[in-house]
């Protein structure tokens, strides 16, 4: 102990302080903080700011007068006596983005859970290969792959044709189940990888003692290998359900802009509608909503005790 | 004995080697247990014991033969069809349960009554020693508290045959001897059959009432603890089990000439030797049966000298090969390295043994 107190300091810096070898310097994250610090939060910023600004009465824009009328109008309806009323025009439009991004994760996961328990369960190398064709999407632009999607289910298309032999007549696209079929396409992969990394990690020794204490598959399935893949299966829901409520493509390509989600008319606005206030509002309201989404799935998978972060 | 409780009958089960070629896991295994014994499955890792026990589990099912458990057959029924539980290598505790929630689970499966589960999870935590652990995570508990609670959710369920698989290799030597009397005397009160695998020879011993030697996946001796220790059926066992100077010999008149042109007399040997005519034969010698004496039959240069508490080892180079005397550490005048000694097999424990 003496020898070590009366030992010469070296350098400014006391042991205590320098980096353990392993350890990141917090430097180095520096630069992607303020870089998407810039990117998200400027542009969020702005749009919050539009959102209590009036629309100029001529072209596109904004005029420097506050308001909270863009809030009022996502609700209440002004009649032209002046007289107002409920406008549930833009709550269907939220019920429709939430109705249909509902289905999506439904159907993603109740289809990604048995496939990556299959991936999860074959060997190193084959797992590798698997892995990397449900990624393979992910190569090509969504946008080509849904105009892809619309040649595939068109009426005249491969599936159209064939079923055209048998005399039953297929007209899907441009309706809200071509929309859904599209959301469910572009998203299955963000259901399957987080599932399958869950799964990977399932010592399937335990479904053995399970099935030697005398449970048959569905429990070992339901008690056993469910809540150990669980933080999967909550971060795909939430990889899954976040961006579908925000998504337009789908409904813009494969719903032919009958069945609008939030997001297109959030884009309308700052297009044709040349309302961008509104949009704003819009777009502010849509952020809420999926921040309480993501505080409900954090609450839960925290009660849990799960190691799920989302925030 | 004569009672037949398990019965395993001809099992065989053969494995695909990623080389393309096959391994006989089980090559035509045959034994029966009887009731409320202590049964060991020994051998090298690879041998087949565990593939064994993973079959009567209903883990594994074996290609041909027939698992009889008190007249019915079970070898080709799942493991929930199955009297029968197991304690895992792993201990496979599920992580997101309670300790108490774990015992439950197989009760569960059994439709028993909600107050009878309560009842026999505290009856088999209190059997283990960890009664007031109901309400911890596996994840709180240590290794050797966990291999409790293997252990009491497989006794909860009160098992037609408790199957273990090498459920001390992980604990530390002396966690693991406190654990085999403690096994050992649990089996006694519970009356359960114990179906044991290990590759731990000392372990084997001290536990079983029979133990089943295996090698490639055949039985090569089945015997008591003590018969397997003193009459190892070959060299293989007599290597295995415990520590053995085998000694090459060959048969000249009036008994073994050893390396080193030692002569090792017939009389010496133990009664039940098999002593051809002529020819090669393997001496097997445990250490501790070996001693000092002026006029001893074996002599040699001390090597090594080593003190290991309660013995000496003494290494004595004999002709072209070593004989290694286990010497007790008091009242034993300990020989100097390099100087020359004789060695007397005592007892007549020497045996000639099948190479």
């Amino acid at each position: 102990m003496t020898a070590a107190t009366a030992a010469p300091k070296s350098g400014s810096k006391s042991k205590s302080k320098r980096a353990r070898p392993g350890q990141a310097s917090p430097k180095l994250a520096y630069l992607p903080i303020i870089f998407l610090a810039f990117a998200i939060g400027i542009p969020l910023l702005i749009i919050v700011v539009y959102s209590f600004l009036e629309k100029p009465s001529q072209g596109t824009g904004v005029k420097w007068v506050f308001t909270t009328e863009n809030y009022q109008a996502l609700f209440i309806q002004q009649k032209l006596d002046g007289t107002t009323a409920l406008d549930t025009r833009y709550l269907k439009v939220l019920w429709t983005s939430f109705s249909y991004s509902l289905i999506t994760t439904i159907v993603t996961l109740v289809l990604s859970i048995p496939v990556a328990m299959w991936i999860a369960t074959r060997d190193a190398r084959k797992r590798t290969l698997l892995v990397a064709l449900v990624t393979l999407p992910f190569w090509i632009s969504i946008l080509i792959r849904t105009y892809g999607m619309r040649q595939i289910i068109a009426d005249e298309g491969p599936i159209g044709k064939f079923l055209g032999l048998f005399n039953i007549e297929w007209s899907i696209l441009y309706s809200p189940p071509a929309t859904i079929l599209g959301l469910i396409y572009v998203f299955l992969p963000f259901m399957i990888l987080p599932i399958y990394a869950s799964a990977e990690r399932f010592d399937f020794r335990l479904a053995e003692a399970a099935y030697d204490l005398g449970a048959k598959k569905l429990t070992v399935v339901r008690r056993i290998v469910l809540p150990a893949i669980r933080p999967g299966v909550i971060s795909g829901i939430a990889l899954v359900f976040i961006p579908a409520l925000g998504s337009f493509l789908q409904s813009d390509m494969l719903g032919g802009g009958k069945t609008n989600m939030v997001a297109n008319v959030i884009a309308n606005n700052f297009g044709q509608a040349r309302n961008w206030p509104f949009g704003s509002a819009l777009a502010v309201l849509l952020i809420m909503l999926t921040l309480l989404f993501v505080l409900v799935i954090q609450g839960i998978s925290q009660r849990r005790g799960d190691k799920v972060e989302l925030v | 004995m004569s009672e037949k409780y398990l019965e395993i009958r001809n099992i065989v089960k053969v494995y695909p080697t990623p080389e393309g070629g096959e391994v006989r896991a089980l090559d035509d295994v045959s034994l029966d247990i009887a009731a409320g014994e202590f049964f060991i499955l020994l051998g090298p890792s690879g041998c087949g014991k565990t593939t064994l026990l993973r079959s009567i589990a209903g883990l594994e099912y074996p290609d041909s033969g027939e698992i009889i458990l008190l007249g019915d057959r079970i070898d080709d029924k799942p493991p929930y069809e199955r009297p029968v539980n197991t304690v895992f290598q792993s201990y496979a505790l599920f992580p997101h349960m309670t300790v108490g929630e774990n015992i439950a689970f197989g009760l569960e499966m059994e439709k028993i009554e909600k107050d009878e589960v309560a009842k026999r999870v505290v009856e088999a935590l209190e059997q283990v020693k960890l009664s007031g652990y109901e309400n911890r995570l596996p994840s709180q508990l240590s290794g050797g508290q966990q291999q409790r609670v293997a252990l009491a959710r497989a006794l909860a369920k009160k098992p037609k045959v408790l199957l273990l698989d090498e459920p001390l290799s992980a604990l530390d030597l002396k966690l693991r001897r406190g654990m085999q009397v403690e096994l050992k005397r649990l089996q006694r009160e519970t009356g359960i059959t114990f179906v044991f695998v290990t590759h731990d020879q000392e372990e084997a011993m001290s536990m079983g009432d029979r133990i089943a030697v295996f090698s490639q996946g055949k039985i090569v001796q089945l015997d008591s603890p003590v018969n397997v220790y003193r009459r190892p059926i070959n060299a293989y066992v007599a290597d295995f089990i415990g520590e053995t100077n085998l000694i090459e010999g060959t048969i000249v008149a009036g008994g073994i000439e050893l390396p080193g042109g030692n002569l090792l007399p017939i009389s010496q040997l133990a009664d039940d030797s098999f002593i051809p005519e002529s020819g090669q034969v393997t001496v097997a010698i445990r250490p501790e049966d070996l001693v000092l004496a002026s006029d001893g039959l074996i002599s040699g240069t001390v090597r090594d000298v080593i003190f290991t508490g309660d013995s000496v080892r003494v290494h004595v180079t004999v002709g072209d090969i070593e004989v290694i005397a286990s010497l007790a550490s008091y009242g034993t005048s300990i020989p100097a390295q390099g100087s020359q000694v004789a060695l007397n097999p005592e007892h007549r424990a020497a045996r000639t043994v099948a190479s």
